[in-house]
């Protein structure tokens, strides 16, 4: 039986701004297996880095982890302090950023950049030392280039050492925060393959991302987001053939085909301000669907299929009997 | 050319010393450098270079510039080129330490004030401004009068007076560099925070650090030369060119115009030297700021 690798309950982050509270992770729920692969898709906006964060317990100030808890491998990250939060990081919770140009330090050698890491987390230096070609080439890097400097190297290279430094420690759960964004579809499928290799290690993968296309295309799992809420999680292929929530039915129609010629139809209007979300469902002045009650309470979390649940009063028998 | 040739050759032309040394400024820079390496060497060579002992009376008094005496004699006899000679180790000694102390002080104040930043920062920088807010000079005398007059306690007063200029400088380009993403990356690994704080951050600050050293030892200079002008460095005999200065400004008017002439001549020469590595160096950090 798998055991779960990661275990998110109510989870909600709030950022304080001078314009208010800003709810940006609101009630987020979901499990997954060790080694499993979810997808979370969402708007630019709709917290879905934030919530990438607060898997690391990295929220930065002014924001906050108001409540929940983020269980990996039995251990709740949000409640570890100091070194013990230090030592999971990396350890058991690892991250990969969108941008590869600016996430390894221009100062120092990639490979001690690599060894570092390893030596903070009680790997002996000569033993890090030996496990870097062996590391380098598990990302498809020559060995000699952990001499390099990161500016000597392309975009790609320096993902694929970021990735490299992520999963050193083999972490039980891998978040890859837009990691493709930065690049070209060529390169997005090498590193995409990489996550891919990660995952038979036993490392489970959180892809964020705003491609929904790209989601579908490798995760077992796909969660929506919407203005801060899961609206929608289940298996991929469920989530894509037969899509529950109007939002995911309007973001699998806003994505253009390579082959066919007609536009893509957009979802109208724009995300809400997470100071004042909109009262009951938050996707109800976008909805095209939206019914009465949609205004005056939030949606309930309805099982639509297997392990396949979605957020909207239209599944229920109340949203139903309305009409 | 193969691609590690080329990572080769590039990466050893990015180190070698004159890429170190912009352009606009290296005339600057050469000079000063220049300036402050002969002090340096006569620091070093004193015994080679003087043939009499710089805290005995070795001759007639007001002895004028001869060739036995290159810089002629003091009122007690003293040689005047070997007290210059023995002086420049006292001068860079109080210099380098007093910039030691406040380096390895506001530096990592500095780091840790910017890194956390909140109400530790607050507090570290209101005390760092009210000690900025002094004129240095005033507050160096200060100090050393409550001090009591030592070359240690010189040393330790100037380095006080230096202590915000690392600070403020530190801390400022902290909170940017804490900003950026690999220091992010840093946190996500689990990297604790002294390792971040140096070998990070720290790096990238260097230049900087460089200018701002170069500039502060010329102003030490300076002040270290105000300080035994005024009696609050080493004591006599030991020879001191702020010290000579002051002694030998009383027998100016008497026509013994080396007794003031050297001591000044060497001070202004190495605080221009100092200078103007400083503001040579300063022309390659802010064109890499723009």
């Amino acid at each position: 039986m798998n055991s779960k690798a990661l275990i998110v309950k109510n989870l909600r982050v709030r950022y304080y701004t001078s314009k208010g509270e800003v709810k940006a992770v609101d009630n987020v729920n979901f499990v997954i297996d060790e080694g499993s692969y979810l997808g979370i898709v969402g708007e630019s906006g709709s917290g879905k880095s934030t919530l990438g964060y607060a898997l690391l317990n990295l929220i930065p100030s002014p924001g906050k982890v108001v409540s929940g808890e983020v269980i990996v491998k039995g251990v709740n990250v949000l409640q570890l302090r100091g070194e013990e939060l230090r030592r999971a990081r990396g350890e058991l919770v690892s991250i990969v950023f969108q941008d590869p140009f600016t996430t390894l330090d221009p100062v120092r050698r990639v490979g001690d950049q690599i060894v570092e890491v390893m030596k903070e987390h009680g790997i002996s230096e000569n033993e890090a030392r030996d496990r870097i070609p062996e590391l380098l080439e598990s990302v498809g890097m020559p060995a000699r280039l952990a001499r390099s400097y990161p500016h000597q190297l392309s975009g790609g290279q320096r993902q694929r050492i970021a990735i490299a430094m992520a999963i050193a420690l083999k972490p039980a759960v891998l978040v890859a925060d837009e990691p493709t964004t930065a690049l070209d579809v060529i390169v997005q499928r090498q590193i995409m393959d990489l996550l891919e290799n990660a995952r038979k290690l036993g490392t489970a993968i959180i892809l964020i991302t705003h491609d929904i296309a790209l989601a579908a295309q490798r995760a077992e799992l796909l969660a929506v987001m919407y203005a801060g809420k899961i609206v929608e999680i289940g298996p991929k292929d469920e989530v894509v053939n037969s899509p529950a929530h109007p939002y995911t039915k309007g973001l699998i129609k806003s994505v253009p085909g390579l082959t066919t010629i007609e536009w893509p139809e957009p979802i109208p209007g724009f995300p809400p301000d997470l100071t004042n979300p909109p009262k009951g469902c938050r996707f109800h002045p976008r909805c095209p669907y939206e019914i009465k009650i949609c205004e005056e309470k939030e949606p309930p979390l309805v099982k639509v299929g297997n392990n396949h649940f979605a957020e909207c009063w239209l599944l229920t028998h109340e949203g139903n009997a309305n009409e | 050319m193969r691609l590690s040739e080329f990572f080769n050759k590039y990466a050893r032309k990015t180190y070698s010393l004159s890429s170190l040394i912009p352009e606009k400024g290296k005339g600057m820079v050469y000079f000063g450098l220049g300036v402050v390496l002969i002090v340096l060497f006569l620091a070093v060579l004193a015994p080679v270079l003087t043939p009499y002992n710089p805290t005995k009376s070795v001759a007639m008094p007001f002895l004028s510039p001869s060739i036995n005496h290159l810089m002629g004699t003091n009122k007690l006899g003293m040689d005047m080129w070997s007290r210059i000679a023995y002086g420049a180790r006292t001068i860079l000694y109080v210099v380098f330490l007093a910039l030691l102390v406040s380096m390895s002080t506001g530096i990592p104040v500095g780091l840790v004030s910017g890194y956390y930043g909140g109400i530790l920062d607050r507090g570290l920088s209101l005390i760092m401004d009210a000690i900025y807010a002094f004129p240095s000079l005033v507050l160096a005398i200060a100090l050393a009068v409550a001090l009591g007059p030592s070359l240690m306690n010189a040393a330790i007063s100037i380095a006080v007076v230096y202590i915000p200029t690392y600070f403020r400088m530190v801390r400022g380009q902290v909170l940017s560099i804490k900003a950026e993403q690999f220091i992010e990356e840093a946190k996500v690994l689990g990297l604790p925070t002294w390792r971040i704080l140096f070998k990070h951050i720290l790096p990238h600050l260097l230049p900087t650090i460089m200018v701002v050293f170069s500039l502060n030892a010329a102003d030490a200079v300076l002040t270290e030369a105000g300080l035994s002008f005024l009696g609050l460095s080493v004591q006599f005999p030991t020879p001191d060119w702020g010290y000579d200065l002051n002694v030998g400004r009383g027998f100016m008017l008497s026509g013994y115009w080396w007794l003031v002439f050297f001591p000044g001549l060497m001070i202004t020469l190495l605080a221009i030297g100092f200078a103007l590595i400083g503001e040579g160096l300063s022309e390659r950090v802010r064109r890499e700021a723009i």
